[in-house]
């Protein structure tokens, strides 16, 4: 009997790793080509991963539904666009901040290659966890259809603050321009490859401490409120409390890979940030890969954004004219198949949540079973 | 009218001086749209009692069960935990003040296992601050111990020890009754909020709890308050019987008492119990 909860997600990334691959190779015959198409790509999805695990920590962890992410990575990427960027010249572009150049003469080694980087992310995750933190004192309390309803409407009123608001962030021509971090360290060519080691250290550090705060007595608490709220109460947590917590620590590490998105493209619009793009694509990672599990988040990520780009490459073959019309559609229709099927082969996502417990309850179990086993099997013999 | 001389009567009759008094409830008043489910209802639980609260389906006792552990905001009046008001304090305040609650229908966090259920109510545990769990975990792996340590022998107690690593969700309802009992003792309460415990527990189960109750009560001093539709338990355990209807109290007194009252019986019993 072969169990399904195991192929499936070998079966769907293996498929996704062929088409990332082949559909390049294919196309190009050509070994540079695949690899020049797949590092940026890999590179965005560490990008997205970082969101999608901003999200897992609201929902997949505390119950929280943020259907408004788009709201904090649009808010995350413009902070670190301001921050790092120079001062605008106030005539093709007007916006605030502009420190870029003064955080570059800092008296720190190689100052100019990251201290403005460095300063761009974390106020990219700190405003966002200041809005997330005034958002949070009304809505917290909010059942989690109404928040959804009130999420939405606020990354909307960011979206249209981004697109009217000349004088913040240049209104609709957006932002252009957005240094990159660590840029003078490496040539045109190479820097990709640094820029993806960039991503992935920082997906690294940020899966490190979620999962270090997951698997401890913080983490049982936010499980516990995710499945009853009333009776976490009665164990004597503070529910809101906590709540807060998590929505606050999954907007900032939303915010955070909204910086490290300014830094890959180097210019931003609101249009960038439809919901589609910034909340849908989130959650379709989230809902495929798993929630409640950091893996599942990564694992979603990879399928999702991987079958996300590779399709548009379908638009280089010969394909007859009514798909060749409709290859953007055909995206979203393919984004939306892989969640039916996800769902109702294994509808607890491709790489399903695990029981955790504190790593140090793990510990403690771990040794009284081997504790028992051995008082029991000498009876045995 | 008769309801209120009576209501009146009893306020007078069990005056508890304010030491003895570990909970006080003073005119307290809950209405949901134009039902008022409470009404005007006071009354005091001895400390060291087994007191049983009980009445007709309606009568207000889970809402006023739920005000005083705070899980309901009172529209008027107000609640006294040994003597200091408590009325708008949070469920995690309450428990911190040693006031524990079960529920009617159990509700520990069915996917972990019944030893982590016991552990999450640990309390004043270091490393539910993200910040501590992250810099100091050799001091949240030391207090982590001791809180298994505790609960260990919480469920050896409770006579769950064999279900340690079961999910709480797997439980039959009488041993997730346990459990939740369990649960509430971890915090090492003062006083306990019963909300029928007896619904849905086979007798075996039932005896294990009643005995557990009465032990904690008569040799550790925890003031237990009981909602409960089934008189035997009642009748076994209470003293005294709170008699409630139509969200106030409106008799109390021993289950002998109560038994006896025939105008109680005939209006709010049925005259079933006679």
């Amino acid at each position: 009997m072969i169990n399904r909860s195991r192929w499936l997600p070998i079966a769907i990334v293996g498929f996704v790793t062929l088409l990332l691959v082949g559909l390049p190779l294919e196309r190009t015959g050509n070994v540079r080509a695949v690899v020049d198409f797949l590092v940026p790509a890999l590179a965005t999805m560490a990008i997205f991963a970082v969101v999608c695990i901003g999200l897992n920590v609201q929902w997949g962890y505390t119950g929280i539904f943020n259907f408004g992410v788009v709201g904090f990575f649009l808010v995350g990427a413009y902070t670190a666009a301001i921050v790092t960027m120079p001062p605008a010249d106030g005539e093709f572009s007007t916006y605030v901040g502009g420190f870029g150049q003064t955080l570059a003469n800092v008296p720190l080694p190689g100052a100019a290659h990251w201290v403005p980087h460095l300063v761009g992310a974390l106020a990219a995750a700190g405003i966002s966890a200041v809005l997330a933190l005034l958002l949070a004192w009304p809505m917290v309390r909010l059942r989690e259809d109404y928040l959804a309803i009130a999420l939405i409407g606020t990354a909307e009123v960011l979206r249209r603050i981004a697109t009217e608001e000349q004088w913040l962030v240049n209104g609709s021509r957006g932002l252009a321009g957005i240094p990159r971090p660590l840029a003078g360290l490496a040539d045109g060519d190479t820097y990709k490859y640094l820029f993806l080691a960039l991503a992935l250290a920082t997906l690294a550090l940020i899966y490190l401490l979620i999962d270090l705060g997951i698997r401890s007595p913080w983490g049982r608490v936010l499980r516990a409120i995710r499945e009853d709220e009333g009776a976490a109460a009665a164990a004597g947590k503070n529910v809101n409390g906590f709540k807060l917590q998590g929505f606050v620590l999954g907007a900032a590490i939303m915010g955070a890979g909204g910086a490290f998105y300014a830094f890959q493209q180097g210019a931003i619009s609101p249009e960038t940030f439809t919901h589609f793009f910034g909340t849908f694509i989130i959650w379709a990672m989230l809902i495929a890969g798993g929630s409640g599990n950091m893996a599942g988040a990564i694992v979603g990520t990879y399928v999702i954004w991987g079958l996300w780009s590779v399709t548009l490459q379908l638009q280089g073959y010969d394909l007859p004219r009514f798909l060749a019309d409709r290859v953007p559609h055909l995206r979203d229709t393919i984004i939306g198949l892989t969640i039916v099927v996800v769902l109702l082969v294994n509808p607890r996502g491709l790489v399903p949540e695990r029981a955790r417990v504190s790593r140090w309850l793990d510990r403690r179990v771990s040794s009284m079973r081997r504790a028992e086993k051995a008082t029991t099997s000498p009876a045995a013999d | 009218m008769v309801a209120e001389t009576i209501g009146a009567e009893v306020r007078a009759d069990r005056e508890v001086s304010s030491t003895d008094a570990v909970l006080a409830v003073r005119s307290v008043t809950k209405a949901f749209g134009g039902n008022r489910a409470v009404d005007d209802c006071s009354f005091t639980v001895r400390r060291g009692s087994i007191t049983g609260l009980i009445g007709p389906n309606g009568a207000g006792k889970s809402t006023l069960l739920n005000i005083v552990a705070g899980a309901l905001r009172a529209d008027q009046g107000s609640v006294l935990l040994d003597g200091e008001p408590i009325s708008g304090r949070r469920p995690d305040e309450l428990l911190g003040r040693g006031l524990a609650r079960t529920f009617q229908v159990p509700r520990p966090i069915p996917s972990m296992t019944v030893l982590e259920n016991l552990v999450l109510a640990g309390q004043g545990q270091v490393g539910e601050r993200l910040w501590t769990s992250w810099c100091r975990p050799n001091r949240v792996g030391l207090q982590e111990n001791a809180i298994v340590d505790k609960a260990l022998g919480i469920l050896g107690y409770v006579n769950l020890g064999r279900l340690r690593d079961a999910p709480a969700g797997t439980l039959s309802g009488g041993q997730k009754k346990l459990l939740e009992f369990a649960r509430s003792l971890m915090a090492e309460p003062k006083l306990v909020l019963l909300d029928e415990p007896a619904a849905g527990v086979n007798r075996t189960l039932m005896r294990q709890l009643t005995a557990l109750i009465e032990e904690q009560c008569h040799e550790r001093g925890v003031t237990f308050l009981v909602v409960e539709h089934d008189m035997d338990l009642v009748a076994r355990l209470c003293d005294p019987v709170i008699v409630m209807s139509q969200g106030r109290p409106i008799f109390e007194g021993t289950f002998d008492e109560v038994r006896r009252d025939e105008e109680v019986l005939s209006a709010y019993l049925g005259g079933q119990f006679r």
